[in-house]
């Protein structure tokens, strides 16, 4: 179809592209198609593949086996480090939707003027890692913590911070502006009339919420809890920071680092991440097929709202108060830890200084210059990968092209330590000509696994900027003359800019974060990005200053990235409608 | 399912009501009969819809008084007030199936189970959907939606039903087949029914009486015979059909009422008052002439427009151009563009709005 060498009825014209010359039987995108395909199964599907393999293997024989998890069964550690993995994922689920219901029901069902604050609520969680602000929480929080110190004029000492616990707040406090978005956007859509026809009927207060409100709102919901769920679940991070071995993720993370990559049960535990993870995503796609509640009607969705009394207003402000300090929290106990001398068994640092910012960036220059350029790296060639992507399978009839749709995708499903491990395995004998070393130990593998697990977004970007090009703008220049690459360089491209550009910043901004994989496939530290600085910095008590202080610079990045993309985006939808 | 209650009347008396600053509703003041299908209609923004939800209990609290048969619904929270409203967009909850949504009154009210399956059954019956009753709404086209939602507000026996204009989001070749089945299930049930719409012709053909609105205020109340026949002011003798205006002054000329226009012709005119103002002439009510020295009112053809069975004219004459329509018969000639033509005007069916009768304002 892309053949432009014969068109019925004239002469063959002069103008073959390049490929056609070399494989004349394929087009430009069709090639493109199947080297984006190879890319996908050789760097996702063949990893993952060769873990949930080798968790089947006997170590010894060779042969296949259950016995591998007939031993992580067995074993009481694994046990409970499973259970304790759906225990700190659920409860994070939970505790993220008891702070953010109480604001979802205020913006949803009153006219509240701190909405504006609720919604800046909602992103100041997120531009910080759950791992860079976990060690801080620690010190606010923790046994010996500022909190408590204070507590124990009063004999009381509470848990915040023990063991799950811990893992537990801090994931929650930062996935809950999440849960926030998906509440409230769940409450937008349901049409006043929903709720206003059941008025009439004779329902109100707790019996309209029970029969028409909440099972409406629920699917969405429930679709955003699984996907935090499924996050927390596989984050190696934060319980590795904050000491807490005895669940899933770290376990595989210390067998394989310990034991090493013959270990069996890194790969039975990989396994058991992403079987948790496929069917959380499936969960979570089949609660929301179907159930497209959103309805139009004049006046606009959402319930209706009334005003606050002055005493309702002042216990409004209050809970936002009490949950914007909550939230906060990280953010304020970096940056003591940042900028104080000692800060340990006291409520405040002993004093403050910038003599962490100069250890800091003393020692962090090599961290710094390789996460610019991972991050650049893996952000680039995201976008590349997902505008490529986009273009096949919204604009061409290739066969089979929505299989790398789903390719990409499938990374959400893919938790990191399982995509290092996979690499590992893969790529250990795999030897890279001219450089010598074998693939998993060269750091372009870090650049890959970011690239691969940022895909999926970009993906997204790239595909809703490409829908909003109509397709009779393309087919205006091919009337004109111009050749389909020709079409893509000139109308396609600059018309997706917008999207392709906050695509970038965002992919940037988030690896440049990443720890999960790229713990596994550090070789040396002169190899190592920021968040494994923040990692290393964070394992002695007298580096936790100038960890922090590289904490901060990775939540300046992460911050600024997300900004640049919001700004973007804003920016492109003013030209858009500006010109209609 | 037959009518077991007394059929109940509705009065609106002296009704207010703003939007914060903004008066949406002025002076309203409405008797509706027991068993009347009424129809409030008008232009867009005119408050039609905000006076029916007012009814139902929605939006901000009014003054002045909404009587359902002898209860004073003012205060009362809409689900106390037993008045059944059917939504613009039918509102059927799209996670309860076809009988849940009709249940659902009935099961606020307690009812006991066999009883509302019984009840469920009849209305669904009545609507003629009995057979739907397991589906779920988004398997429902839009004429089942709104049968759904009308058996669901019918089966809890309400005093008055309210309609938001039920018809608009129906293909137009719908709504002629709805609105007479709406018409017969009223008439079946004696229920008193109020029917919002910004189409005359739907107000025209279903209602017994109607009230116009603009701007919030009501201008005119009466049958759609008696508002399209004698409006009192020139929206309401615009709104319910296409009207020629001609101002001019009203004077006696020896006996004999004549209405002078400002180019100078006179027109011969029944009618007591006298005065400047504008008569409202329909088109069908004007003949027009080929023998142009018959009439005083001379004009000439600017465009003509074949409608079967009326040929529609536009005359330009005495500085303006007015509508005529001509019925036409099966090889009736039909007059030649360009033409100058004489009007003979019914004066009896004229009608003259004195000066003040432009609109009532506030």
């Amino acid at each position: 179809m892309e053949q432009q060498s014969t068109i019925a009825g004239q002469k063959p014209s002069n103008k073959r592209s390049f490929t056609d010359r070399i494989f004349p039987s394929l087009s430009g995108t069709a090639l493109a198609a199947i080297f984006i395909a190879t890319l996908l199964f050789g760097f996702l599907i063949l990893p993952v593949a060769k873990v949930i393999y080798v968790a089947f293997l006997d170590p010894n024989s060779g042969a296949l086996t259950l016995q591998n998890f007939g031993d992580f069964f067995a074993s009481s550690l694994f046990r409970e480090s499973f259970f304790n993995s759906f225990y700190v994922s659920a409860m994070s689920v939970v505790l993220a939707s008891v702070f953010a219901l109480p604001l979802a029901y205020i913006t949803s069902r009153f006219e509240f003027s701190g909405a504006a604050l609720i919604q800046s609520l909602g992103f100041i969680p997120l531009i910080m890692p759950p791992f860079v602000g976990a060690i801080a929480m620690q010190l606010l929080f923790g046994r010996n913590g500022s909190f408590n110190l204070m507590l124990a004029n009063y004999g009381i000492n509470i848990p915040f911070m023990e063991g799950l616990n811990g893992v537990i707040l801090v994931q929650s406090v930062h996935y809950f502006p999440f849960i926030l978005i998906n509440l409230s956007a769940s409450l937008r859509n349901i049409d006043r009339s929903m709720e206003e026809s059941a008025q009439n009927l004779g329902a109100h207060g707790l019996r309209l919420f029970r029969r028409v409100v909440f099972p409406l709102a629920a699917p969405g919901y429930l679709a955003g809890a699984s996907l935090v769920f499924i996050k927390v679940f596989d984050d190696l991070g934060t319980p590795l920071l904050l000491n807490v071995n005895n669940m899933l993720a770290p376990q595989a993370y210390l067998r394989i680092s310990s034991i090493g990559i013959s270990d069996p049960m890194g790969y039975v535990i990989s396994f058991i991440l992403v079987a948790f993870s496929v069917f959380s995503l499936w969960a979570s796609f089949l609660l929301m097929r179907g159930k497209d509640y959103a309805t139009t009607q004049k006046g606009g969705g959402g319930l209706s709202r009334r005003k606050l009394s002055t005493r309702e207003n002042v216990v409004a402000y209050g809970i936002v108060i009490a949950i914007l300090a909550l939230v906060l929290s990280p953010h304020i106990a970096l940056g003591l830890l940042a900028f104080g001398t000692i800060w340990s068994y006291s409520p405040l640092p002993d004093g403050y200084t910038l003599g962490n910012f100069n250890t800091m960036f003393g020692q962090s220059g090599a961290y710094i210059k390789n996460t610019l350029i991972y991050a650049g790296a893996a952000a680039f060639l995201d976008i590349i990968l997902a505008t490529a992507i986009a273009y096949i399978v919204l604009r061409t009839k290739i066969v089979g092209r929505q299989w790398l749709d789903y390719m990409a995708t499938a990374a959400l499903a893919v938790p990191g330590v399982v995509l290092g491990i996979g690499y590992l395995r893969t790529f250990n004998d795999f030897d890279v000509p001219i450089i010598g070393k074998p693939l998993a130990s060269w750091w372009v593998i870090i650049v890959v696994a970011l690239m691969i697990r940022r895909l999926p977004y970009a993906l997204r970007a790239c595909m809703a900027a490409l829908q909003q090009v109509s397709l009779s703008l393309e087919e205006a220049a091919e009337n004109l003359g111009a050749t389909r690459s020709r079409t893509i360089r000139k109308v396609v491209i600059p018309l997706m800019s917008g999207g392709i550009l906050a695509g970038f910043v965002t992919s940037f901004a988030t690896a440049a974060v990443e720890l999960s994989a790229t713990i596994m496939l550090v070789s040396s530290n002169s190899d190592a990005p920021l968040a494994y600085g923040i990692y290393l910095f964070m394992q002695t008590p007298s580096g936790r200053g100038a960890g922090a202080a590289l904490g901060i610079l990775a939540v300046v990045i992460v911050a600024a990235g997300t900004m640049l993309a919001q700004f973007i985006i804003d920016r492109e939808r003013k030209t858009r409608t500006g010109d209609q | 399912m037959t009518n077991t209650n007394k059929s109940t009347g509705i009065s609106v008396r002296d009704l207010h009501l703003s939007f914060g600053n903004t008066k949406v509703l002025t002076g309203v003041n409405l008797e509706i009969k027991a068993g009347e299908f009424f129809a409030f209609l008008g232009p867009s923004g005119s408050g039609k819809s905000t006076l029916l939800r007012a009814i139902a209990g929605f939006g901000p609290q009014p003054q002045g008084q909404i009587l359902v048969g002898d209860r004073n619904l003012a205060g009362l929270p809409p689900w106390e007030r037993n008045v059944g409203m059917v939504f613009q967009s039918y509102a059927l909850w799209p996670h309860m199936s076809v009988r849940k949504n009709v249940a659902f009154g009935l099961v606020e009210k307690k009812i006991q189970a066999k009883l509302i399956d019984d009840k469920v059954e009849a209305a669904l019956s009545l609507v003629g959907l009995l057979d739907y009753a397991e589906r779920m709404p988004s398997q429902l086209s839009g004429g089942q939606q709104q049968r759904v939602a009308l058996a669901r507000t019918i089966v809890t026996e309400p005093d008055v039903l309210l309609l938001d204009e039920p018809l608009s989001n129906l293909d137009a070749s719908l709504r002629v087949q709805m609105r007479r089945e709406l018409l017969s299930l009223q008439r079946k049930l004696g229920l008193t029914t109020i029917f919002v719409t910004h189409d005359q012709e739907e107000a025209n053909t279903t209602a017994d009486r109607m009230a116009v609105l603009d701007q919030g205020i009501v201008q005119q109340i009466g049958s759609p015979q008696s508002l399209y026949d004698h409006p009192e002011n020139l929206f309401v003798a615009g709104f319910l059909g296409t009207a020629n205006i001609l101002s001019g002054e009203l004077v006696d000329v020896k006996g004999a009422k004549k209405l002078i226009l400002p180019t100078g012709e006179q027109l011969a005119i029944e009618n007591s008052a006298l005065g400047t103002g504008s008569l409202v002439l329909r088109p069908q009510n004007i003949s027009l002439s080929k023998n142009a020295e018959m009439s005083g009112l001379r004009g000439k053809i600017t465009h003509r427009e074949f409608l079967g069975a009326q040929v529609r004219y536009l005359v330009d004459v005495a500085n303006t151009q007015i509508v005529v329509d001509q019925s036409h018969a099966v090889d009736q000639p039909i007059l030649e563009l360009g033409a100058t033509v004489g009007l003979v005007i019914n004066s009896r069916s004229a009608v003259f709005l004195a000066e003040r009768q432009k609109a009532n304002a506030a």
